[in-house]
Formats: C-alpha cells, sequence, structure tokens
C-alpha cells in the first residue's frame, strides 16, 4: 500500500471506548495527516492514551472505526498495523542485548542475518547510540534506554510512529535535548509521529499540530500557535498556559457584552495611571495586590476596580526587584489591544 | 527488599549463637543419616559406631526391590512435574491476565492440597478412587502428588509474571510478533528460570511425598513408601541409610538450584526495570 | 496460518481466558474438591457391624462413634501435642528469624535462607528418620547424655505418665522433638517474612524516644512479628494435627488423630469412619484459618 499524501495517516469515525460505566473516549472524531508531528496533550484520564492505544492495537473501541491510510484497523491485532510504538517504561527486552532488542522487528519479519547486522548498526547511530549493540539494556542509562527504544520502533519504518509520554521519566535538561532530537529525527525519516504527554510546553515545542483532550473528548485541535493564542474552550485557555478568564459582569464592563474572554497575562501592559492609549486598545484601573519577582519576569496580581482581578507578567526589561516590590499597593493602568482578547465558548 | 547494609546493626553474641544454634539443629540431624552408612552394625542403631565399612553401597546397589522403587518415584515425580507445570503455568497466566472476579479463590484452591493435613487429601483421594472402583495404580500415584505440587509451579510463575512488565509482551506483538512468536521470543525466555525452579520444587515434593502416597498407591513401593516400611518395621537398616542418604542428595540439590534462582531473581529484580 | 489463529483469539480475549483456566480448574475441582466432596459424603455412611459392608445410607451413627471416650482422648491427646509443637515451634523460630530479617548481611542473608528453605521442602521422611537413629536407646544422644552425666534428669522426665516413657524413642517428649524440629522451617520463614516488613526506622525511632533495646524488642518488635507467628502457627498446627508417619515412627502405641484415621481406613476398611475423623482437623483448621485471617497472618503467608 502507498501512501497517498491526501489520505490522512490516522483517521478517528465516532471512536468511543468505554470500561464499564467510565468513557475513557467518548465519540472522538481525528484526522491526523501524512507527515506530522501529532501531539495529544492532556491531563492523565483524558483519554489520550487510550487513543492512542487503540491505535497501535492494544485497546479496540468499543464502538466507531479508527483508519490508517484509509484502512480499517480497529479490529486488527497489533501485529497487522504498519505503526509501531515507544513505550512510557521503554518495554526494552532484558534478556537480550540492545542490538538484539532493536533488530527483533527485523527477526520476526526473517530478515536475513546479515541485513539486520547492517540495518541495526545504521539505527543505533541516527539515535547516536554507535558501538552499543552488545550491551544489555539494564547497562544503560535512562536517556540511552529511550534510543534504543524509539530506534527498535523505528527500524521497521512504520507508517506511523507512537510515542506515550517517552520523555516522562528523564530529567529537565536531558529532556529538554531529547525534545530537539526527536524533532530532527522525525524530520530525516518523514514518519507521522504520534505524541502523547501532558506537557503543555513541550507539546507546543515540538508538535506541527495538537490536539487537547479533556475527559475523553477533544477540546481543540490546531497548531501551537492557534492552541496558545486562540483557545477555544475554558479548559484550553487554562491547560495551555496560564489565561486571564473574564466572565459575566466584568465582561459586560470592559467589553460591552457578557460573552466570557480570555487574555494572556503578557499581553497586558501595566502602566501608570493616566497614561494615553489608542483607541484599538483598552484601559482599566486597578490596584497591584501581590508582586511576584521571577528573575526573567514578575507576575503581578491586580484588582480591577469596580471588582474581578487579573494576573499580569512582565518581562524585567529594566527594573530590579526592589522596584517591582515597591509598585504592591499602588494604583495601577492595565491596557491591551483588543485583538489579543480571545472570545470563548462555555 | 529494604537493605540498608552501612546501617545494619550488630547481633549480640547470644543472637547470632541461637541463630547458628538452630542452624545446627535443623541440619545435623541429616549428616548423622550420612554417618550411619558406613556402620557395620546391621542390628542397632549403636553409637559410637562399632567400626568403618562402605560395603552397604554395593549391597544397596544390588538391590532389585530399590532399583524398582527408585524407578518408579522418578518416573511419578516426573510425570507429575509435567502435569503440575503444564496446569500451574496456565492458571498463573490466567490469573496475571486478567482481574476476572474470583481470582483470590483460584489461588486458595490452589494452595488447599498442602494448607490441609495430608491425610485428609489422602483419605479423601482414596475414598474418590475407592468410591468410583478405579484400580489402585501408578496413575492414581501420579494425580495425587499433580494435586499438591500445582500449586508449586503455580505460585513460582506467578510471581515471575508479576515482575515482568506487561508492556513488554505488547511491545512485542507491537514491533510484529503474533501471540505464538510473543510466547517463544519473549515470554519464555521470562518465565524460564520460573519454570526450572517451580518444576524443581515440584520434583522434590513428588519424589519424597509419603502421606498421600500411602492411600493411593495399590501394590507400587516407591522409594519412601519402602522407607517408610522399614520405619516401623527396620528390617535392613544399613541399607536404608544407604537410600536415605540418596534421597537426601536427590531433593537437596533441585531444592538448592530452585531457591539459588529464586534468590538471584529477586536480587536481579530492580535492574530488568 | 499461526498468524491466523493467533488473531482468531486476540479478537476472543475472553475465550482465552477459558482455554487457560480451563485445564487447571477443572482438574482441582474434579480430582480435589470432588475427593473432598467424596469424603464428606463418607463420613454420612456407615459400616455394617456384622458383615463389615459398606452401607450407602445417610447416617449420623458414625459421628456418634467419633465421641467415644477412646476417640475424644485421641483428640485431645492430637490438640495438646500439636499445640506445644507450635509453642515451642516459635519460641525456638525466633532468634534465627530475627537474625535472617535485621543483622544478617545480604550474602550471608541469602545462604541462611536457602538453609532454612531446604530442610522446608525435602526429605520429610528421610528426616524423620534421622530421629530414630538419633533416639534409639544405642543411639547417640543416650550417648551424648551419657558423656554429660545426664542419665539422671533424663529418667526422672521420663517418668512422668503422660509425657514419659521407657526410652526417648517411645515417648512423647521424643515425638514432640520430632515434631519441632520437621516443621520448624515453616515457623521461620513466616516469622522472618512479617519481621522483614518492620521498618527500620521504627526501631530507631523507638530508641530515640529513650528505650533500651529490649524494651524496643518487647514493645515495638515483637508486636508487629505476630502475623508473622500466627501464620507460622497455621503450618505448625495443622501439620501436626494430620501427620500419622511420626506417631508411627517414634512415640508409643497411644494413637494420634492421623494413625486413627490411618488404620480405620486400612487394617480396620472403615472408610466411613476414617472420614468422620478427619473432618476434626478440617473444621479446625478452617475455624483457625478464619481467626488467623482476622488477626491480619495472611499478609505474611
Amino acid at each position: 500500500m502507498t501512501n497517498n499524501p491526501s489520505t490522512p495517516a490516522i483517521r478517528f469515525n465516532k471512536v468511543s471506548r468505554h470500561f464499564g460505566d467510565v468513557k475513557a473516549v467518548d465519540e472522538v472524531d481525528l484526522e491526523i495527516i501524512n507527515g506530522e508531528f501529532f501531539s495529544m496533550l492532556g491531563p492523565s484520564g483524558s483519554g489520550k492514551t487510550t487513543c492512542l492505544r487503540m491505535i497501535a492495537g492494544f485497546d479496540r473501541p468499543t464502538s466507531g472505526s479508527i483508519y490508517l491510510y484509509g484502512q480499517d484497523v480497529s479490529n486488527l491485532p497489533p501485529y497487522e498495523r504498519d505503526v509501531n510504538t515507544v513505550f512510557q517504561d521503554y518495554a526494552l527486552f532484558p534478556h537480550m542485548n540492545v542490538g538484539d532488542n532493536v533488530a527483533y522487528g527485523l527477526m520476526i519479519k526473517k530478515v536475513s542475518k546479515a541485513e539486520r547486522t547492517k540495518r541495526v548498526d545504521e539505527m543505533l547511530e541516527l539515535v547516536q547510540l554507535k558501538g552499543f549493540a552488545g550491551r544489555k539494556p539494564s547497562q544503560l542509562s535512562g536517556g540511552q534506554r529511550q534510543r534504543v527504544a524509539l530506534a527498535r520502533a523505528l527500524i521497521n519504518h512504520p507508517k506511523v510512529l507512537l510515542l506515550d509520554e517517552p520523555l516522562g521519566a528523564l530529567d529537565l535538561k536531558l529532556r529538554q535535548q531529547m525534545q530537539i532530537e526527536l524533532k530532527n529525527i522525525q524530520k530525516q525519516v518523514g514518519i507521522t509521529f504520534i505524541f502523547v504527554t501532558h506537557d503543555q510546553e513541550e507539546a507546543i515545542t515540538m508538535s506541527d499540530r495538537i490536539a487537547v483532550f479533556n475527559q475523553g473528548k477533544i477540546e481543540q485541535i490546531g497548531s501551537p500557535s492557534q492552541i496558545y493564542e486562540r483557545p477555544a474552550s475554558t479548559f484550553v485557555a487554562g491547560f495551555v498556559g496560564t489565561s486571564n478568564l473574564i466572565q459575566g459582569e466584568a465582561a459586560k464592563r470592559i467589553n460591552g457584552s457578557d460573552q466570557t474572554f480570555s487574555i494572556r497575562p503578557e499581553k497586558i501592559h501595566l502602566g501608570s495611571l493616566g497614561e494615553k492609549n489608542g483607541s484599538d486598545m483598552i484601559s482599566l484601573d486597578g490596584v497591584v495586590r501581590d508582586v511576584v519577582y521571577l528573575g526573567l519576569y514578575t507576575r503581578y496580581l491586580v484588582d480591577i476596580d469596580g471588582g474581578g482581578d487579573l494576573i499580569v507578567i512582565q518581562q524585567n526589561l529594566k527594573t530590579t526587584s526592589m522596584d517591582v516590590l515597591s509598585i504592591k499597593g499602588q494604583k495601577v493602568r492595565l491596557s491591551w489591544h483588543k485583538e489579543h482578547m480571545v472570545s470563548i465558548g462555555v | 527488599m529494604p537493605s540498608n547494609t552501612s546501617s545494619r546493626p550488630k547481633a549480640s553474641l547470644g543472637l547470632t549463637l541461637a541463630a547458628f544454634g538452630t542452624l545446627l539443629f535443623l541440619h545435623v540431624p541429616m549428616w548423622i543419616i550420612f554417618l550411619y552408612t558406613f556402620t557395620p552394625d546391621e542390628t542397632t542403631y549403636k553409637f559410637p559406631l562399632p567400626g568403618f565399612t562402605t560395603k552397604w553401597f554395593g549391597i544397596a546397589l544390588q538391590r532389585a526391590d530399590l532399583w524398582r522403587s527408585l524407578t518408579l518415584s522418578l518416573q511419578v515425580a516426573a510425570i507429575a512435574t509435567f502435569i503440575a507445570l503444564i496446569l500451574g503455568t496456565l492458571a498463573a497466566a490466567a490469573v496475571y491476565r486478567s482481574k476476572f472476579f474470583g481470582r483470590e479463590s483460584i489461588s486458595f484452591l490452589l494452595v488447599l492440597p498442602i494448607a490441609l493435613p495430608g491425610i485428609v487429601t489422602g483419605i479423601a483421594l482414596r475414598s474418590a478412587i475407592g468410591g468410583l472402583d478405579i484400580p489402585f495404580s501408578f496413575w492414581t500415584i501420579v494425580i495425587g502428588h499433580a494435586t499438591f505440587c500445582v500449586v508449586v509451579v503455580y505460585n513460582n510463575v506467578l510471581a515471575r509474571f508479576r515482575r515482568t512488565s506487561a508492556t513488554m509482551i505488547e511491545a512485542s506483538m507491537d514491533l510484529g510478533a503474533n501471540s505464538f512468536q510473543t510466547f517463544r521470543h519473549v515470554v519464555l525466555p521470562n518465565i524460564a528460570t520460573a519454570l526450572l525452579a517451580g518444576g524443581m520444587l515440584a520434583f522434590a515434593l513428588s519424589f519424597d511425598e509419603v502421606i498421600v502416597t500411602t492411600f493411593t498407591a495399590g501394590q507400587q513401593t516407591t522409594l519412601p513408601i519402602w522407607i517408610f516400611s522399614q520405619l516401623s518395621r527396620p528390617r535392613d537398616r544399613p541399607v536404608t541409610n544407604v537410600v536415605a542418604t540418596f534421597v537426601i542428595l536427590i531433593t537437596f540439590i533441585p531444592i538448592f538450584i530452585a531457591q539459588k534462582i529464586s534468590a538471584d531473581a529477586s536480587d536481579t529484580e530492580g535492574d530488568s526495570k | 496460518m499461526l498468524t491466523r489463529i493467533s488473531t482468531y483469539f486476540y479478537q476472543r480475549q475472553r475465550l482465552v481466558l477459558f482455554l487457560l483456566l480451563a485445564p487447571p480448574l477443572l482438574y482441582m475441582l474434579v480430582v480435589y474438591l470432588g475427593s473432598l466432596f467424596s469424603l464428606l459424603i463418607n463420613s454420612f455412611y456407615s459400616i455394617d457391624d456384622f458383615s463389615g459392608m459398606l452401607i450407602r445410607e445417610f447416617t449420623l451413627k458414625t459421628y456418634g462413634q467419633i465421641f467415644s471416650p477412646a476417640n475424644r482422648e485421641i483428640f485431645l491427646r492430637t490438640a495438646s501435642m500439636a499445640l506445644s509443637v507450635t509453642f515451642a515451634s516459635a519460641l525456638i523460630a525466633f532468634p534465627l528469624a530475627y537474625y535472617i530479617a535485621k543483622f544478617a548481611p545480604p550474602r550471608l542473608k541469602t545462604w541462611l535462607l536457602i538453609g532454612v528453605t531446604i530442610p522446608l521442602w525435602s526429605s520429610y521422611l528421610v528426616r524423620v528418620y534421622a530421629w530414630k537413629l538419633i533416639l534409639a536407646k544405642e543411639g547417640i544422644l543416650s550417648w551424648f547424655i551419657n558423656l554429660l552425666h545426664l542419665n539422671g534428669p533424663l529418667d526422672w522426665l521420663l517418668s512422668f505418665e503422660n509425657i514419659g516413657g521407657s526410652s526417648l524413642a517411645l515417648s512423647p517428649i521424643g515425638m514432640f522433638i520430632v515434631f519441632v524440629y520437621i516443621w520448624l522451617p515453616y515457623m521461620i520463614i513466616p516469622i522472618q517474612t512479617a519481621l522483614e516488613r518492620v521498618p527500620g526506622s521504627l526501631v530507631e525511632a523507638s530508641g530515640d524516644l529513650g528505650a533500651k533495646p529490649l524494651q524496643t524488642f518487647r514493645t515495638v518488635i515483637l508486636p508487629l512479628s505476630f502475623p508473622g507467628v500466627i501464620a507460622g502457627s497455621i503450618f505448625t498446627f495443622s501439620l501436626t494435627m494430620g501427620d500419622f508417619i511420626i506417631p508411627l515412627a517414634i512415640g508409643n502405641s497411644k494413637f494420634f488423630i492421623g494413625q486413627a484415621v490411618y488404620s480405620y481406613q486400612g487394617t480396620g476398611g472403615n472408610v466411613p469412619l476414617a472420614a468422620a475423623m478427619t473432618m476434626g482437623p478440617v473444621v479446625i483448621m478452617i475455624v483457625y484459618l478464619l481467626i488467623a485471617r482476622k488477626l491480619g497472618a495472611f499478609d505474611a503467608l
């Protein structure tokens, strides 16, 4: 089967997965484009991992269908799907060395020994583990095991690679390094990557598109900037980054309508009272209730005159901690561009 | 197991002596049998030994009845172990795979034959076999032994399954291996030593079992039954000593191997994760 | 082909579970529970007094027989032996279990555990036989007692009516020693397991609060290891109660439950009476298990 670029790599058609009364995945529709780096983002229990497991074939939908390049795979076992997985706990085979682990898929396909060795070497080079073939998994560090798991999954040239929180067990430094590396490898091999994570920063850094999951449903699908700048729901606005949600009376006072809207803290300008602004700006007066100095930036909590509060973040371009802390209790003027406000349907 | 070697307190002398004294109490009696294989005294258990001879080993080797009993015991143990390996592994796999209702009952049912006194199992089997007019034979012995050997294999294999990451099986299937290939390349290598350990224990358990056997055997004389007859009416004392020593050896070795395997497996438990 | 079969089963997980479970479950249900059930049925049959033939009719007559004074004595004798063996085993097992759990360095610990588990699994019969040699009148123990000039105290001990006898090999005392020896490993392992779970920090905390080692032992370690003792006692009690080899090999002519059952069904040919007799230990063990579960001993098994 050839991969027709216009056919979605993965398509979900009203897919549900129930565990007893719990609707882990609830009528999800989804299309993942050929060759993209797609992230499933959401808190634990939101259904993202269940979706991944259904694509891999470890779990089957209660209802609905899953298509892999147009073929209905909903009921196929994992070994009949051209999809490979990098597991959260790596799931390396402890009784085999690194080389045999990576060659496992080829061994099952009865690829000749010589060919196997050649391709294992290529793969280990790709993940920067050249010369590690003879080691046992127990002799590797967490980051190295991660790379072996990646090589083992990629050696079969799957149509889609699934990654289940693969960086979760690594420390921050290694994690950031692996994020870049993963992205590079994806570009090199050109395979569709589906990446499950609960870390919004990770999703934003690496993905072409993100699906935000909540309670078994997808809240929003879009590019990282769309998700961040234009959150479609209060959940997305709250889960991805920090947001000020303004609703009801306060919204009416500020915007003239009681439609809920969100404004990112870093889009708000904090100025002195009486500052003049253009007509495309919204201005509000308030009193600074709290100031937290965070080095790179400072976070303010401002009580707005007439009720409600807003979080404001300002980069510390000139100020020092002494200056910012002294602002506490003072009256300030907040202002932002109208275009940065995002209306949200609740 | 949380063992902090550096901060391990030192035991008092009294405790150390008591501990090693108890260990000696457990083992010295068996060495005494070994000592008695060299006694020239045929009619009593006189100590100190009135002399030294090695002739009983040769005499024991000549005894056709002993060879028959030994062969019978080995055959029974081998077949009972084989049945236990299959049934125990199947039960362990079923219990491990799913959280179905009643898995505790399964464990309980399997443990029952060794938790209840052996005589209960023995007489129960006898009453059932007798009630169905099945002749007592080699196979009735095997069936009896298998009932209490299953749990040994089951416990060993289940413990190993629980230490094996479930995603390993998924990973194998994900990489293209069907259930049979996954069993052969991933599951079997991971439970092999547990099967070996469980099988060894089952073999040893069956080889020197006497209580259930007295109820399920017909005219067959297993090696333990032969020894038992000597216990109540000693006729061949020196030969019994030789046989007893032999039984100790033939059961010690598999149990030792099994225990070593289990100890090593729990030592490396942390590494394989 | 194999792949097709594999896929067929993969899509039918319940069938797989059934196929895995059916053989062992059928075996245990039919062979074992079936036998226990047949035992229960048999205990409600009786033997014709004149012909000695089995009468397959429901009766409580056989149960009436087990309450005869002679049988009551057998029950009492067996139960008190089981109880004293259990107590003695717990006492003797504790130091070794404590040492293995809390003091032995890791390597030694592995070897000590092997040293305890080997006699647990192996050579039950041969280990009984060893004591036949040791306890014999002309045997090694007598020789040793002679050497230490302890004949007087031994004779004094053997002169007691209920525990004594003509020699150690023919007395309840001798039997008691052998029982303790044989079942001791079954007590050591559960106690060791329970002690292993007592965190070292708890002991240190108690020390911090000013407790002397002996106080710590009494107030912290002993209560926390109690479930292990109970778990071990399940084995020592049950095994002693059902045993007939040791009373036959050592001991005097006074019967124990196991022996009685053995001879009723063997030489006596009275299967119903033997069956009713085993119901005694079965009921006692079930009650014991229920109490043990209440006390939390099952976690230490």
